[in-house]
């Protein structure tokens, strides 16, 4: 692996850059592995490179229906916090901020993690309660969040609007300083180079059309349209399509598949410092390093593997941000698209065993995975290597749902989070 | 938007409506196992295909009715009464 440094980048430039190699290995799929992660997105790819990094164990593939990181990495807002209510989920958000505050070094790749803070705006009496909630739940937690007046709210963030007669006035806002955003391709490219150098093969333009199992039940391979290729471990990380390749093994899921959308502004000179959410409106904004404004919004209600949604919710996201940040009124927005999420019913992702011997699953991120993914490929790889969870990752179950054990941020956040 | 065809009021725009989930899940008796009690509540096909959905006429009649959607597409193929069996459209798209 090339090394990226001043010092290199000074050498390759003196070469006239005709000296860089590919970042990975474009390979031809092997018969056999130790273990297939199905999925090359930011959860699929940080899997592999976790498990090479930490379990040693290198014989490992990940197969990719499309190119890498072409879903739901590519389709989120990039907001990264960890300021959840219950305990579960904020160790579980925690682990893989702080892992984020180390990533770029580890990866030697600059995944752009900028930690400008995020601001969710408080609009109803209700919103008010809910977030100092979560703020002293939090802080008991030891996760920084903290409670800001409509004027700190204001200092933080100028550009908002925050006169009390507006349709959805700002009445506070809950404050993360550590959260932020970071650059979604660079995640994936930097944990797919990281992991191709310990020896992990991607496998692009590789559909998985079929799970296999030996008389036992305990799964022997996949079936791909480059064909067949056996595992002794299959760990599927597949978002939106998790129900369908678990099915491949007869196993159901409680998930629901929901478009869920985002749009970008034409791009113009720093003027939006942070990362403002309202759940009241679904509307998330923040400013990317291009100068485009990036906004999510709601998600739409019916099931759907299109990656593409009704203009009438994107339309209510851009009401409610003019009002609240007038400055917007006159940009133009240049594209929108539609990823598909799948949600659980408490809102809370699965990253567990499954019923089958040697099938793993990490799914259920539904609308909030990107700023989970190195925590969930850290301990999705613990829970593939060890064939047991990691504690912070045990409650992620899928009998959680039989058992009643609900870890219920679907509640807690009244809406996609 | 989608426009979804009442079987009372006709084609309308999908903002007055309200989604059901997935159609013919029969609520079972009180005594049945957790397995049996965890599907009825919380495993869905969540199918890439041809699904049969409920909506409500939220903002118009009120009442709710049964469609067959593909949802690699978005295209509605058959609308029906609650009550009624689910038509045959075969592997449409």
């Amino acid at each position: 692996m090339q090394k990226f440094s001043a010092f290199s980048l000074a050498r390759q430039a003196m070469g006239r850059h005709l000296g860089w190699r590919p970042q990975w290995r474009s390979v031809v799929p092997k018969p056999s592995y130790d273990i297939i992660i199905v999925g090359g997105g930011g959860h699929g790819l940080g899997a592999a490179y976790y498990l090479a990094k930490q379990h040693g164990l290198c014989n490992i593939a990940v197969v990719e229906r499309g190119w890498l990181a072409g879903g739901n990495t590519a389709r989120n807002t990039t907001i990264i916090r960890s300021n959840y209510l219950f305990e579960q989920s904020s160790s579980y958000y925690e682990h893989a901020l702080k892992l984020w505050e180390g990533l770029s070094e580890e990866l030697n790749y600059n995944v752009m993690f900028s930690q400008r803070g995020c601001l969710m705006v408080a609009h109803t009496v209700h919103d008010v309660q809910v977030f100092k909630r979560h703020v002293y739940a939090n802080r008991l937690n030891g996760i920084d969040n903290e409670w800001l007046t409509p004027e700190e709210t204001k200092a933080f963030c100028p550009p908002l609007n925050i006169s009390p007669n507006i349709r959805y006035p700002v009445l506070g806002a809950a404050l993360q300083r550590r959260a932020g955003t970071a650059r979604h391709d660079a995640v994936a490219w930097g944990f797919a180079r990281a992991a191709s150098d310990l020896g992990v093969d991607i496998i692009e333009n590789c559909e998985v059309t079929g799970i296999d199992r030996d008389p036992s039940g305990k799964v022997t391979g996949v079936q791909t349209t480059r064909g067949p290729i056996r595992a002794g471990k299959i760990g599927v990380s597949a978002a939106g399509h998790s129900s369908v390749v678990l099915a491949m093994a007869g196993i159901r899921l409680p998930l629901q598949v929901n478009p869920l959308q985002a749009l970008v502004s034409e791009p113009v000179k720093p003027a939006f410092p942070c990362v403002v959410m309202s759940n009241t409106i679904h509307a998330y904004i923040s400013q990317s390093d291009k100068g485009e404004m990036v906004i999510g919004a709601g998600t739409d209600s019916y099931v759907s593997y299109t990656q593409r949604g009704g203009l009438h919710i994107p339309a209510h996201t851009l009401e409610a941000i003019c009002e609240l940040v007038p400055d917007f009124r006159r940009l133009r927005m240049l594209r929108s698209w539609g990823g598909i999420t799948d949600n659980t019913p408490d809102r809370s992702p699965i990253t567990a065993k499954t019923s089958v011997p040697g099938l793993y699953v990490n799914c259920g991120w539904g609308t909030g995975g990107f700023k989970a993914t190195p925590g969930a490929a850290n301990l999705f790889a613990w829970t593939i290597a060890r064939d047991e969870p990691h504690p912070i990752n045990a409650p992620f179950t899928i009998e959680r749902f039989r058992d009643g054990t609900l870890i219920d941020e679907a509640a807690a956040a009244a809406v996609a989070h | 938007m989608l426009l979804i065809d009442c079987p009372y009021c006709g084609p309308r725009a999908e903002i007055e409506f309200a989604y059901g989930g997935e159609a013919h899940i029969a609520r079972p008796a009180a005594d049945v196992s957790e397995e049996e009690w965890e599907a009825f509540l919380y495993l869905r096909d969540n199918t890439k295909g041809v699904l049969a959905e409920r909506w409500r006429h939220a903002h118009g009649c009120g009442r709710f009715f049964n469609a067959l959607r593909d949802t690699r597409t978005d295209r509605f193929h058959a609308f029906y009464e609650i009550g009624t069996p689910r038509p045959d459209v075969g592997d449409a798209a």
